[in-house]
């Protein structure tokens, strides 16, 4: 008797509307939180994206007006590597309970596979574009400081790195939100895939192969499709902030590309989810 | 009373598992997983794949204009082909005679000078500036005057000193400094058979011997004289985003004098020719006589012809990225899923001796994965070579042992790799940071380097420190120091010679095995 009633106000509680997003998130967070390697990823994307970016300021040279060199795109050179970084922390929020079989205890506690799934999303998403907000500072600043002294100087065209900037602004902020869909489309595929290596093998194929063959196909029209079609060549065109009309697309459609790939990920993922035996 | 016990100790000696075993519980591992196989097979689709649809989407749409400069930017579809198969420039101003059997020929240069053409066409008046660095006045004997032909020569240039050059790629140095009429130079050269021996001398009485050339095939009768060629004047600006370059004609003259030839000559009047096609120079007074000599005026190069990515035969096997990919999610699955199932501990307790696991596993990833990739890389460039061709490529023609290099190299990258992973599996034991890890140590260097994120000095040492050095195995064609171009990573040229990149990422693969061989004594389970 008393077991029924307790069983009925277990159902009555993750029936309440609302919360059960709000708890899942949480439950999302405390695991995040808590699971070795997390804090040390995050760490890492920052500490490489900044490192890249640092050489690549250290060796941009500008010894002329018009060298043509986007001092941007140059300080923001990093999230090639961040991305990466970025894209084994979403994979193991769900391949990791994959590999342990902790993803039962997690749909046990939580059935709505689409809710652990928005929860899971939301705090890939909170923690990538904090981490990502540091990075992209870090490298804006590393460029406002180091790129005049090498020649990017305002007699040359060059006016210091400065968020006021709106095209600065858009680079910088948009690099943050590309980090942002990188960890949701990593996302999308661990939970297609359930595997975290092979995970990470498929999002940095396509996020790195992607680049080289549209680099060797040599038909300036497939060049063009391919670059506009890829995650990483569409959406890091929002780091450009010279020469906006030869690039194979703008940068905000470029970033939308780049969502497209994230969300169909993410709905592919989670259509799966909602289909397999966990 | 106290009963004794004995404890149980087994009849068996003390064995040790044997490689052999272990390779081949490794080998079931491997052969049972089903995933593994699928991936395996998944590696080599993946990699024939990727090659044949970029050679589907590569169009050679731009055709070089007729007439512009030999060299970059031009194709090597319309070149000569040199005794040894490679494309080559073979123009220059040439005043011959023709020489039966033995013989040989000695001249002084006293003078080199040049000039650069202008947008508007070829200076005027004489030939007073620096010649270019790889313009070249000297004597030459010659199987005849047709492009490509053999040849060996003996000359000054621009500011390399003397060389004696033959069949195009063969090139010794000589004296050392320029040319000018207070140091003149005094060439010779001995034909005797099929044999050409090139001498160089400050004062025409103390010679010295610069080299030997083998001109096989030569005939008995040969076209002999001299001869001013002058490479196109280049010029490479390193910038981000691409180097730019710009190519003009140049034109050089050099000034002959105290001419003496031994042996059977043809009559004794010297006749003036153009080997190739010369455009650039109509209306040039191209042959003058001086009191004592000649001063012999042309363009164009004896030389190989730089090969640009365009036309690389490399540019086939572009699969071999995916399947890098492939094989290196493989790699680290093999070690990390036995961490991750605990059949490591099954593992380690079938055979304690814990580095010869690591070792057994290197032993099946590596060679499978290279059977598969020696399959896949064959397949691809078999496959993708006439759908470039068909889609209008001349790809440079490379002999079959560099062919051979390129698929055995390829195939032998991507077993490394795979060891490399493995390996790193090990170390990590978390999967996903590994196979992260190799990928972006491999291909991300190859990006930045390559694909001109970065100025060409910084991408050159990316490609000798990282891994990435190891893609040198698929470089076709060979940088010429004689000839001047645009030698960069962005162009298909690696700072390193092909087998020392690959065994860059050897190394990095033998230092992660054994430190992963430490590691696994080291740990526990």
């Amino acid at each position: 008797m008393s077991e029924r009633t307790a069983l009925s106000e277990g159902l009555g509680h993750t029936r309440e509307s609302g919360s059960g997003v709000r708890d899942a998130i949480h439950a999302e967070w405390t695991k995040l939180r808590t699971t070795p390697g997390t804090a040390l990823l995050l760490l890492a994307s920052v500490a490489l994206t900044v490192a890249i970016g640092l050489l690549a300021i250290g060796w941009a040279r500008c010894p002329e007006t018009g060298c043509g060199v986007d001092a941007a795109k140059q300080s923001l050179t990093g999230v090639q590597l961040g991305q990466a970084v970025v894209a084994v922390l979403a994979v193991l929020v769900v391949g990791g309970e994959y590999s342990t079989g902790m993803m039962r205890t997690t749909l046990l506690a939580v059935p709505s596979r689409g809710t652990v799934l928005l929860a899971k999303a939301t705090i890939v998403v909170g923690v990538v574009l904090a981490a990502g907000t540091v990075a992209v500072l870090g490298c804006v600043l590393a460029g406002r400081l180091i790129l005049p002294g090498h020649g990017f100087t305002a007699v040359h065209g060059y006016p210091p790195l400065s968020l006021m900037d709106g095209a600065m602004l858009r680079a910088a902020g948009g690099s943050v939100l590309y980090l942002g869909l990188i960890g949701l489309l990593a996302l999308g595929v661990a939970t297609a895939i359930r595997d975290s290596a092979a995970s990470v093998g498929v999002v940095l194929g396509l996020l790195y192969l992607w680049p080289i063959i549209a680099h060797m196909v040599t038909s300036v029209r497939w060049q063009r499709h391919l670059e506009q079609a890829g995650p990483s060549t569409a959406g890091l065109s929002i780091q450009a902030t010279i020469g906006l009309h030869g690039l194979a697309i703008g940068p905000w459609a470029g970033l939308g590309v780049l969502a497209l790939w994230a969300f169909g990920a993410l709905a592919g993922g989670g259509l799966l989810l909602r289909l397999r035996d966990a | 009373m106290t009963a004794t016990v004995t404890p149980y100790t087994s009849s068996q000696p003390a064995g040790r598992v044997s490689f052999g075993t272990m390779l081949h519980a490794e080998w079931t591992k491997f052969r049972t997983v089903r995933g593994w196989v699928i991936g395996m097979a998944a590696a080599l689709l993946a990699t024939i794949l990727l090659s044949l649809v970029s050679a589907a989407g590569s169009h050679r749409s731009v055709q070089a204009a007729p007439g512009s400069p030999p060299g970059r930017g031009t194709g090597i579809a319309s070149a000569p082909v040199g005794p040894d198969g490679e494309p080559v420039n073979d123009q220059f101003a040439f005043l011959h005679r023709t020489l039966t059997g033995d013989g040989s020929i000695t001249v002084r240069v006293t003078a080199l000078a040049g000039s650069v053409f202008g947008p508007d066409g070829p200076p005027p008046g004489p030939d007073t500036g620096a010649p270019e660095p790889w313009a070249k006045a000297g004597i030459i004997v010659k199987s005849g005057t047709t492009q490509g032909s053999a040849y060996a020569a003996v000359l000054v240039t621009g500011s390399h000193g003397v060389r004696m050059q033959d069949n195009y790629l063969g090139d010794t140095a000589g004296l050392t400094g320029r040319v000018s009429s207070d140091a003149p130079r005094w060439l010779r050269l001995v034909r005797s058979g099929a044999t050409l021996t090139g001498y160089d001398s400050v004062d025409g009485t103390h010679w010295t011997r610069i080299g030997t050339a083998h001109l096989t095939g030569l005939p008995s009768t040969v076209e002999a004289g001299m001869f001013v060629a002058s490479p196109p004047h280049s010029a490479f600006r390193q910038t981000f985003g691409g180097e730019s370059g710009e190519t003009l004609p140049s034109r050089a003259t050099g000034t002959f004098d105290s001419i003496d030839v031994r042996g059977q000559w043809s009559g004794s009047t010297w006749t003036g020719d153009v080997v190739g096609s010369d455009r650039e120079n109509q209306g040039v007074d191209r042959f003058q006589t001086t009191g004592t000599g000649f001063t012999v005026t042309g363009n164009g190069d004896i030389a190989p012809i730089a090969v640009n990515s365009e036309s690389s035969v490399e540019r086939t096997l572009i699969g071999t990225f995916a399947g890098l990919t492939v094989v290196v999610v493989l790699g680290v699955l093999f070690i990390t899923a036995e961490y991750r199932r605990g059949m490591i501990r099954t593992t380690l307790a079938a055979s304690p001796r814990r580095g010869r696991v690591l070792l057994a596993k290197a032993a099946v990833i590596g060679p499978l994965t290279f059977v598969v990739g020696l399959v896949a890389e064959l397949v691809s460039l078999v496959a993708a070579k006439p759908i470039m061709t068909h889609n209008g490529f001349t790809l440079n023609p490379i002999g079959v042992a560099t062919e051979v290099r390129l698929i055995v190299g390829s195939a032998a990258l991507l077993a490394v790799a795979a060891v490399l992973a493995m390996a790193l599996g090990a170390v990590i034991r978390r999967g996903a940071v590994a196979v992260a890890a190799v990928i972006v140590v491999i291909v991300l260097p190859y990006i930045f380097g390559t694909a001109a994120v970065l100025p060409a000095a910084p991408a050159a040492w990316l490609l000798r420190l990282t891994p990435a050095a190891a893609f040198a195995i698929q470089q076709s064609s060979p940088a010429y120091h004689q000839v001047i171009s645009d030698y960069t990573p962005a162009q298909g040229y690696y700072p390193l010679a092909p087998w020392a990149g690959f065994a860059v990422l050897c190394g990095y693969a033998v230092v992660l095995l054994g430190l992963a061989m430490a590691l696994l004594r080291r740990r526990d389970a």
